[in-house]
């Protein structure tokens, strides 16, 4: 009995903390998206968005970016995490991997302006070859290895952990039995480390939605998404209303993700 | 587990010694002085050698804090958390903030050394007597260029920006209001234009400069001006002018054939605690001696006509800060048009800021 009830407390702090910050601004969002400034319910502002060919091609490009972030992570996180699972110090690799995580996101951004610059690192090293100064910053290339290189740490570590996880007797039987080295990767590998790719995904690719800093500092606001049409709404034209319209459009777009990657691990288990 | 409990208690205690320290640090200016007068002004943008004055001059307690943007203070004022004495908003936040009732009416009475003011600098549409609002400083929207990558004195007027040459080469500032006004000016329209066609012509020209634009930002335009990295800005003058200190090459125009006047005003907001304070504040604000080692101090062009007399006459003379009589009258003062034609403003940007590649 007693038990329970202790139990019952342990939650509480928990509970109180999901209701504050997480049920009630998403219920205060929801209400702002259905209302307008006088405060009377509408659905024009869904109506706009929806018909209003900036928005829906705001969100395109906000995907499009999303997805190649994401992609260029993956093919870079992939390899690397399963040669961390094969090197002796992979701890000391680990360490060095998380460590660019602690530095302040803003600062890592000021440091590839730098980097990008007329007079950077990298204009300097193609001036060695004779290439006259080329212009990085405020480019797609910029923004997309910017944000490229501030997610990796978010896709190594689960991708890591869950190849750790796979018995090695498992690859060894499938070499034992013939299967080529691609055919370990995709019948053994791929499917058996899924589940980390998966979590990968869902780290990167949904807050790439809306990243609003990067399109700014690094893209010059060349490269729009919804998160700077969100970051507009609020902050120049108050207009609170469709900016909010706008964040509940997204979370639907989130919700949407998260379910798309997460049945296709419901059938793979089914199959086996 | 004895590891982890050790460790919260030792960010437990961190943070409680940080605390303790920083009230400490705060709390013997709360507690000394019996009156504060409360500004909310923009980041340096007012002289601190003239605030220890003041404070030596009336025994008041100045508490400085600072904010980024018209909009941002507006928020925080409607909010009413703090009881601001002072703040300093723009010409349109002037009349946003009189329509919303933010504002406490001024006793010209009370203000005798209003009389500095130039005549040219009062009786404003935003505020049309003056009785809401004090001229702090004014500027005006221009084109920065740097004379390393462009010609002195090629570029004269806003439809030279769309120059085939100047591909990737112009930074613009991220503001609806003057990235539009720029575009409905170089077609002669007013920049304060409320009609749908001109403002989508405005857009459609503005459109055709993407290919010239290098980046749309706010303040790191100055470090990239500075840095050689863009020939062209389009900034204010104020910006213009922190950078043209940092770079010789940097060069400022007011272009043809019109263009934005601005203006920061003194206001004391209806939340205000201390009003006699903020009266005698803007009082010593207005000393021409004050005025002047203010504008020496920021680079702004001041609207005391006294005070302007005592700068060095390399800078009273300087026509790209203070601009002759006939490019003043040539230049408009942005109107608050209201929230529906604002937010059509702002789609129309956005919508060129989306497009423009």
């Amino acid at each position: 009995m007693t038990d329970k009830k202790t139990r019952t407390l342990f939650i509480v702090p928990y509970l109180l903390w999901i209701i504050l910050f997480v049920i009630l601004p998403m219920l205060l969002i929801l209400w702002y998206s259905l209302t307008d400034s006088s405060h009377h319910f509408t659905l024009n502002n869904f109506v706009q968005f929806f018909r209003n060919g900036i928005f829906l091609r705001m969100m395109l490009n906000s995907f499009w970016y999303a997805f190649l972030i994401t992609l260029v992570t993956l093919l870079i996180s992939y390899p690397a995490a399963y040669f961390l699972t094969r090197v002796k110090n992979s701890q000391i690799w680990l360490l060095l991997i998380i460590l660019p995580t602690w530095i302040n996101l803003l600062l890592k951004a000021y440091a590839f302006i730098g980097i990008f610059s007329n007079g950077g690192l990298f204009n300097q090293f193609l001036h060695l070859f004779g290439i006259g100064p080329v212009n990085f910053l405020f480019t797609d290339f910029a923004f997309i290895f910017v944000a490229t290189y501030i997610e990796i740490p978010f896709m190594i570590l689960p991708i890591y952990s869950a190849i750790k996880d796979i018995n090695p007797a498992v690859v060894q039987a499938s070499e034992d039995l013939g299967a080529s080295r691609w055919q370990t990767f995709k019948y053994i590998l791929w499917p058996l480390s899924w589940p980390g790719v998966e979590s990968g995904i869902q780290a990167i690719f949904i807050p790439s939605l809306s990243l609003f800093m990067l399109t700014r500092l690094i893209g010059g606001n060349r490269v729009i998404t919804l998160g700077t049409a969100i970051e507009e709404y609020f902050m120049t034209t108050m207009n609170w209303n469709m900016g909010a319209t706008i964040g509940v459009v997204l979370i639907f777009l989130m919700v949407v993700v998260m379910l798309i990657t997460g049945r296709k691990r419901r059938r793979k288990k089914v199959n086996l | 587990m004895k590891k982890i409990i050790w460790s919260i208690i030792c960010v437990l205690l961190a943070c409680a010694g940080l605390g303790y320290l920083s009230y400490r640090l705060q709390k013997p200016s709360v507690e000394a002085k019996k009156q504060n007068l409360i500004i909310y002004n923009w980041g340096d943008y007012l002289d601190p050698n003239l605030i220890t004055k003041f404070e030596k001059q009336t025994g008041y307690h100045v508490v400085y804090e600072t904010f980024d943007s018209n909009e941002a203070m507006y928020t925080k004022i409607k909010q009413g958390g703090t009881a601001y004495d002072i703040t300093v908003p723009s010409d349109y936040m002037v009349s946003k903030m009189k329509k919303a009732h933010l504002l406490d009416k001024i006793d010209r009475d009370k203000i005798p050394n209003l009389k500095y003011i130039g005549t040219s600098f009062l009786k404003k549409s935003f505020d049309p007597n003056n009785d809401y609002s004090i001229p702090y400083f004014w500027g005006t929207l221009g084109i920065v260029y740097n004379d390393k990558y462009i010609k002195k004195g090629s570029i004269t007027s806003w439809n030279d920006l769309w120059r085939k040459k100047y591909r990737r080469q112009i930074l613009l500032i991220d503001s609806a209001r003057d990235a539009m006004g720029l575009s409905l000016a170089s077609m002669g329209y007013s920049m304060n234009s409320t009609n749908n066609l001109k403002l989508k012509l405005a857009q459609t020209k503005l459109n055709g400069l993407g290919n010239n634009i290098k980046a749309i930002i706010a303040d790191e335009m100055k470090m990239y001006m500075i840095q050689n990295e863009a020939a062209i800005g389009v900034t204010w003058s104020g910006e213009a002018h922190e950078m043209m200190e940092s770079n010789s090459h940097l060069h400022y125009v007011i272009p043809k054939p019109a263009s934005n006047l601005w203006f920061d005003n003194l206001v004391i907001p209806k939340t205000a605690k201390n009003k006699k304070a903020a009266y005698e504040f803007i009082n010593f604000m207005l000393e021409p001696e004050n005025a002047a080692q203010n504008a020496k101090y920021i680079g702004y062009a001041t609207p005391n006509t006294a005070a302007q007399k005592l700068l060095p006459k390399k800078t009273r003379n300087d026509r790209q800060f203070y601009p002759s009589a006939k490019t003043l009258s040539h230049l408009q003062v942005y109107q608050d048009l209201g929230n529906k034609v604002t937010q059509e403003y702002n789609d129309l940007f956005l919508e060129f800021k989306m497009y423009a590649r």
